[in-house]
């Protein structure tokens, strides 16, 4: 196909979409209108009901708690799929991950770097542990607050060497919270099953609204994803730092 | 819709289309990050702090950061396969037919100056 008519049929296909997009885009509600009868639902029913001040997670973690699982093992599996891929090959060896490029080592990490990611390290966490553990209060949940904590091994690795990550990181550790988190999800819903409900019903005490311990079974959920989020972050950064820097390809015999 | 939910709005366009225009990957993963930013304040001024949350730690953070390591790996990859002789032979031309923006040639020669073009 020559340029030209490459061309001609890029802007027959491209008006005729620009025609469909303005024609589905003319009939959208107006900008801010919700039309949407659930979301006033919920709002004038969540507190009351599960005693989560925060709505999204009431619907997340209890209204639509199986969906959510879905997500987690999406996330799991995704986790699981890379590490396997990353995985050493047969033809690849481990070197020296302080060298970079062969005769050429990377320059050292400046002290202003190594003292302001050392200085955001401890907030960092704290952050993460606050967005995990708040997430039926305010917005957040263990999936943000999850990430959040990951990023404190990032920080680690931006503020030393890989090396110091490669020792801070406590590999069994992180596999286990990884695991305890997928499973504990589960586990949480057969005991909701168990208590005498359905799957991932309400077993615990609702509490006061807007205390930390309130809101029955979705703190605990969120403790899970929290776990399962940050191992998974943390276990996929360190398979692609170990496959960009330890790991190289065998030189040809 | 109020001036602030306009201002982010046009930021969002202008953040989409700079990270389009972008051509270079390692730049690219720069621009993607600052218009995952960008996203979550939209997020944020649409009045879903949740989706916020999670936009600006998945798309400012751990995207680019993904996107950077596997360029990390491919590069060194290509820098140590042009170091070993027959490596060195069999790529002979591959250069110029993978990477046909000149830009992008002058600047890997830029930052591997042991590899002969």
């Amino acid at each position: 196909m020559s340029p030209e008519t490459r061309r001609r049929v890029f802007l027959v296909a491209a008006a005729g979409f620009a025609a469909l997009m303005l024609w589905g885009l003319s009939g959208l509600p107006p900008f801010g209108e919700y039309r949407g009868p659930y979301g006033d639902v919920l709002n004038a029913a969540a507190v009351a009901e599960r005693h989560a001040t925060n709505v999204v997670a009431a619907v997340t973690f209890d209204y639509r708690g199986v969906d959510t699982m879905g997500e987690e093992y999406i996330l799991f599996a995704a986790v699981v799929g890379t590490a396997i891929l990353l995985r050493a090959q047969r033809d690849e060896e481990e070197r020296d991950p302080s060298e970079t490029v062969e005769g050429r080592s990377a320059p050292p990490t400046s002290n202003a770097v190594r003292v302001l990611g050392l200085t955001l390290l401890g907030p960092i966490v704290l952050f993460g542990i606050y967005v995990v553990a708040h997430g039926h209060l305010t917005p957040g949940g263990g999936f943000q607050g999850g990430v959040v904590l990951a990023t404190g091994a990032l920080v680690v690795f931006l503020s030393g060497e890989y090396v110091t990550l490669r020792r801070v990181r406590p590999e069994d550790l992180i596999d286990a919270a990884e695991s305890a988190g997928a499973a504990g999800y589960v586990l949480i819903g057969l005991a909701g099953a168990l208590a005498g409900g359905a799957f991932l019903d309400n077993f615990l005490p609702l509490g006061q609204p807007g205390a930390l311990l309130s809101a029955g079974t979705i703190p605990t959920i969120n403790l899970t994803v929290g776990l399962e989020v940050a191992g998974g972050f943390v276990l996929l950064l360190t398979e692609f730092l170990e496959q960009t820097l330890v790991l190289q390809r065998r030189a040809l015999p | 819709m109020s001036a602030l939910e306009a201002i982010v709005l046009l930021l969002v366009a202008a953040g989409g289309t700079a990270v389009v225009l972008t051509r270079d990957p390692l730049n690219q993963a720069i621009v993607a990050s600052f218009y995952g930013l960008i996203l979550g304040l939209a997020f944020l001024v649409l009045q879903s702090p949740d989706v916020a949350l999670s936009q600006i730690t998945v798309g400012a953070v751990a995207l680019p950061l993904m996107i950077l390591l596997a360029l990390a790996k491919v590069r060194r990859e290509e820098s140590t396969q042009a170091r070993t002789p027959e490596a060195r032979e069999a790529g002979q031309g591959r250069p110029a037919r993978a990477r046909p923006d000149p830009d992008a040639d002058r600047e890997r020669a830029g930052t591997d100056p042991g590899e002969p073009l």
